[in-house]
């Protein structure tokens, strides 16, 4: 298949039922090495896009993106708020234009909104950041498009990395954000920034199918 | 989950409706996005003062807002940081002509955020500078940390880079005072309970009735060292070497002390920890030359306290005499 502007819509809804849900278990995550309010933040910011959404439909993917960018800087706060703001901002410049996103479409949107996140975040792999689960996500679909596989299995690939990404993070010692304050405290504890992004991926991964 | 709310969602606003109608004399209070504004703002030709970050500190930041001391505040949700809409609101509304500073906390998500509203500022045409705090001796400051956090040295920064602009230095003259309040000041906090994030419900941390944290941050994130309490000269004495070596304060250094409780530390307590951080720093020739005793950059209910001490010269000095009138901190005049 090819993500439509609706298709687009209907992740980006489905992610608020996800943060909803998961609301609980990623503030937990943050308790243990950072300051317990990530699953809120998230929540709460993606509560607004889907507001948003409804009451001022765009009408096509690069401004969807655009309107969810804006949301979440204004909504979120906390770091989470900059790097997922910057994150869809991004993501909206790689597909202007465009009606329809094949799978190259898709993760040239995601390789795009993840170079934002580096560049307002500057964390590295291994610093237990998201980034962790963004970089052996984008590798593996990278690696699954070269192999000329369809949309449904570059997100199943990518997503798997993503978790597999997401709990390796939990060994290391944090060296971004409130949780390098720890020092060595922070390891043995899975990264809340790293789980968010491997949930936005396993949605995509069951919509886009 | 026992707090004195009505619904967990509505505490900022409702807690800032307090603020406007307490204080209506001073400052303003805007509710989307949220700001604590100056009732007199902008004031033409002098340097707008903004800073802000999570809400849960209160007084900080603010009930720092008027004459003397901050132009402006943004209140973010409970320990977030506030969004850049908020501050370039808050920058558009205290721009007499002069320029704004940001006064930031060393906070990932603070500076990303003001950041953010700082080149949203600046594309509009407005003179920004941004100063970074960061004081806290807990942390280790390193290329594999986020750096060191901003804590106490934030209350005294508002109040001497609201002097300096208040008596018409430049923007890049308040700045660099405020590096140089930055650069002198040390820190460090400790707790005896964790504190309940009302939008969480459970206190962030669990921690045993007869253990504290030493070093903990202002938003109940864990600190350097978990131990059994001890007494208070132990506690003043392990917390006092830290930042007095880590500057480091010298015989013969005068200095500005702010004892500072963590919002469930009562005042019985503070004075007497007052009172042990003046006898270590005598014993040091370190002469407290101002002080500032209370509660001033808390952690909700978090029982504890930080020390946060200047190394002042005549020009710190006079202008932490200078006169400031503020919901929280107010003399002179």
């Amino acid at each position: 298949m090819a993500v439509s502007r609706d298709n687009l819509v209907a992740w980006i809804e489905a992610l608020q039922q996800v943060y909803n849900e998961n609301k609980e278990y990623l503030t937990k995550l943050d308790a243990a090495i950072g300051d317990a309010d990530h699953g809120i933040n998230m929540n709460r910011g993606f509560t607004a896009v889907k507001t948003e959404l409804e009451s001022n439909p765009p009408d096509n993917i690069a401004s969807v993106l655009k309107s969810v960018a804006m949301t979440l800087i204004k909504k979120v706060g906390g770091a989470s708020g900059p790097l997922y703001g910057t994150f869809f901002l991004r993501a909206s410049t790689a597909v202007t234009g465009k009606e329809e996103l094949d799978a190259a479409a898709v993760v040239s949107m995601f390789e795009t909104g993840f170079s934002g996140i580096i560049q307002r975040g500057k964390a590295e792999v291994g610093d237990k950041t998201m980034v962790d689960a963004w970089t052996p996500a984008l590798a593996a679909m990278n690696e699954a498009l070269d192999s000329d596989a369809s949309l449904k299995e570059v997100l199943e690939k990518g997503a798997a990395a993503a978790e597999q990404g997401m709990k390796d993070t939990i060994p290391l010692q944090a060296k971004k954000g409130r949780a390098s304050y720890l020092g060595e405290r922070s390891k043995g504890h899975q990264d809340p920034g790293a789980t968010s992004t491997c949930l936005m991926l396993q949605k995509a991964a069951e919509l886009w199918s | 989950m026992k707090k004195i709310i009505n619904n967990p969602d509505d505490v900022i606003n409702e807690s800032l409706a307090g603020v406007a109608a307490a204080h209506a004399d001073l400052v303003r209070v805007e509710y989307d996005p949220a700001i604590i504004v100056r009732v007199d703002a902008p004031v033409q030709g002098k340097v707008g003062i903004v800073s802000g970050g999570g809400s849960g500190h209160e007084p900080m930041h603010g009930g720092f807002v008027g004459m003397g001391m901050l132009d402006a505040a943004c209140p973010g949700d409970v320990f977030t940081s506030p969004t850049p809409d908020q501050m370039e609101a808050a920058t558009k509304a205290v721009d007499g002509g002069a320029g704004v500073l940001h006064i930031v906390k060393n906070y990932t998500g603070d500076v990303m955020n003001f950041e953010m509203a700082a080149e949203l500022a600046q594309a509009e045409g407005t003179n920004v500078e941004a100063v970074v705090i960061d004081d806290d001796v807990a942390v280790q400051d390193s290329l594999y940390t986020a750096g060191r956090r901003g804590v106490g040295a934030t209350v005294l920064a508002e109040k001497i880079c609201g002097a300096a602009a208040e008596r018409g230095d430049d923007l890049k003259t308040v700045a660099d005072l405020c590096r140089k309040v930055n650069a002198n000041s040390r820190s460090m906090g400790m707790a005896l309970t964790s504190c309940t994030v009302p939008a969480a419900g459970e206190p962030t941390f669990q921690i045993g009735e007869d253990e504290m944290e030493i070093g903990i941050g202002i938003h109940g994130e864990p600190g350097r060292e978990r131990m059994k309490v001890k007494s208070a000269k132990e506690i003043v004495g392990m917390m006092s070497e830290a930042i007095v070596s880590d500057l480091p304060f010298n015989s013969g250094d005068s200095v500005i002390a702010m004892v500072n409780g963590m919002g469930g530390t009562p005042l019985i307590e503070l004075y007497l920890v007052y009172n042990e951080l003046n006898e270590f720093l005598k014993e040091k020739g370190i002469t407290i030359a101002r002080n500032l005793v209370g509660n001033y950059i808390t952690s909700l209910e978090m029982a504890g306290c930080s020390i946060t001490l200047l190394k002042a010269d005549d020009e710190l000095l006079e202008l932490w005499d200078a006169p400031v009138l503020t919901p929280a901190l107010r003399w002179g005049e």
